[in-house]
């Protein structure tokens, strides 16, 4: 089975309305080809799953910057303002959850539980319109499960059969998203031949992964 | 009293609170500096919530890698035996009651230790990033902040902006003193000499209960 495509064959895949996750920290192993390529194309009216809105010009800031995204599943837009514009004119839709709550969120979608159970929001609003739970003496919210269309990952060596290893802090959400999505783009700083990844090194195994790209690190 | 010299009684006094072998995280801005003030012979190791434990200084300049940021995407390094994981693990740690501190400022804090710190509704909607789960699962939490914006009061009776976390917080550590929220209210156990009993009551609408063994403030 061929994994390996060009970014233009990954965009094709890319709908308008589509919701998609993208794995990174403030744009920190975000896919930076798949992300361009979005904005070139326009590709727009998307739902957006990342744990932040990271900077107008950075990564999947982008996407915000260019009005792609009508609504957004996030644990921070203070870093830009592009988001807070748009979230206070009503162009965009923000929920905002903790960080902790939300790769819970995804992690659960991915792993076929019915959401998880979070002391985190208790006796906050993030606890309004939810399910709370009381197990052994103690509260807790009811988070649902979060998936998405695609994940856009980005891993720093792939090998062509999609084993991902992770470099540093570029790791972040990125493997929880790999299994919470219907079909999984990597873009990889560097591909590898099956077998360079040693097994005991792959973080992501490739059964989560459905399309390798090159990216240009 | 000048900015710098506020924020570094802060921070050393804050970094007091340590034990060897905690594993911490600091919060961006004023707690970033506590790092600076660990004293010697007590070994803490940092948690950066964007996925690792062992966070060292800034690089040298020429030195940065893009793939290692702290959680506010500056530029840091890793000390030897650090170690990284996905933000499930991260936030395993951190809710999991693994982490012993968290330490981050604050829009303000009450006498029952509720917290507020991630928006000021109609002006300003941040998000909460990590803060709500650093508050609910870290054992303790310590709030490092100016004693007052300004002039205008963030020690309340009662917070009236968003929660982050209700009752969650266990000290507070200002320019002007060291309060510890009790059931009966907050403590102050350790007040800046520069300061006098009224002058730090005055800027605090919490009503503060002076401890018996009151002691200066190490400044």
């Amino acid at each position: 089975m061929n994994k390996l495509k060009t970014i233009q064959e990954a965009l094709d895949m890319i709908k308008p309305g589509m919701t998609i996750m993208v794995g990174g920290f403030l744009g920190v192993g975000s896919p930076e080809l798949l992300i361009d390529g979005i904005v070139q194309r326009g590709i727009g009216e998307l739902t957006l799953i990342a744990n932040d809105t990271s900077f107008p010009d950075v990564n999947y800031g982008k996407l915000i910057q260019n009005k792609l995204v009508k609504k957004v599943y996030t644990s921070h837009i203070g870093t830009n303002p592009e988001s807070g514009y748009q979230m206070h004119s009503g162009e965009m839709e923000v929920i905002l959850t903790p960080q902790g709550t939300l790769v819970e969120q995804i992690r659960s979608a991915g792993a076929g539980l019915g959401g998880v159970l979070t002391p985190t929001g208790i006796g906050t609003v993030v606890e309004e319109n939810k399910q709370k739970i009381e197990v052994d003496g103690k509260f807790y919210i009811v988070e649902k499960p979060l998936k998405a269309d695609i994940a856009l990952l980005r891993g720093a060596k792939v090998d062509k059969k999609g084993n991902v290893y992770y470099n540093l802090a570029a790791q972040n959400f990125n493997p929880i998203m790999a299994m919470a999505a219907d079909l999984v783009i990597v873009e990889a700083d560097e591909i590898v031949e099956v077998g360079q990844i040693n097994a005991n090194d792959v973080m992501t195994p490739h059964i989560f992964v459905d399309v390798v790209v090159k990216g240009d690190r | 009293m000048d900015n710098n010299r506020i924020k570094e009684i802060i921070a050393k006094r804050v970094a007091m609170e340590f034990k060897d072998g905690n594993l911490v995280n600091l919060g961006i801005g004023l707690p970033t500096l506590v790092a600076n003030y660990i004293p010697e012979g007590v070994e803490v190791t940092l948690q950066s919530e964007n996925g690792f434990i062992g966070m060292g200084p800034a690089p040298e300049p020429g030195k940065e890698d893009p793939d290692l940021v702290n959680a506010g995407a500056q530029y840091v390094t890793v000390n030897e035996g650090a170690a990284f994981f996905d933000s499930s693990i991260s936030f395993s740690i951190i809710r999991g009651g693994h982490l012993d501190f968290t330490v981050l400022g604050a829009l303000q804090v009450d006498e029952k230790g509720n917290l507020a710190n991630w928006m000021i509704p109609g002006k300003k909607v941040p998000g909460m990033g990590g803060a709500m789960d650093l508050v609910t699962g870290a054992k303790k939490v310590i709030v490092a902040m100016t004693h007052t914006a300004k002039g205008s009061i963030k020690i309340m009776k009662e917070c009236n902006l968003p929660l982050t976390a209700k009752g969650q917080v266990d000290l507070i550590v200002t320019e002007m003193g060291v309060m510890e929220v009790t059931p009966r209210g907050l403590l102050l156990k350790e007040k800046n000499p520069e300061f006098t009993l009224e002058e730090i009551q005055k800027q605090t609408e919490a009503r503060l209960i002076v401890s018996e063994n009151l002691k200066d403030m190490e400044i």
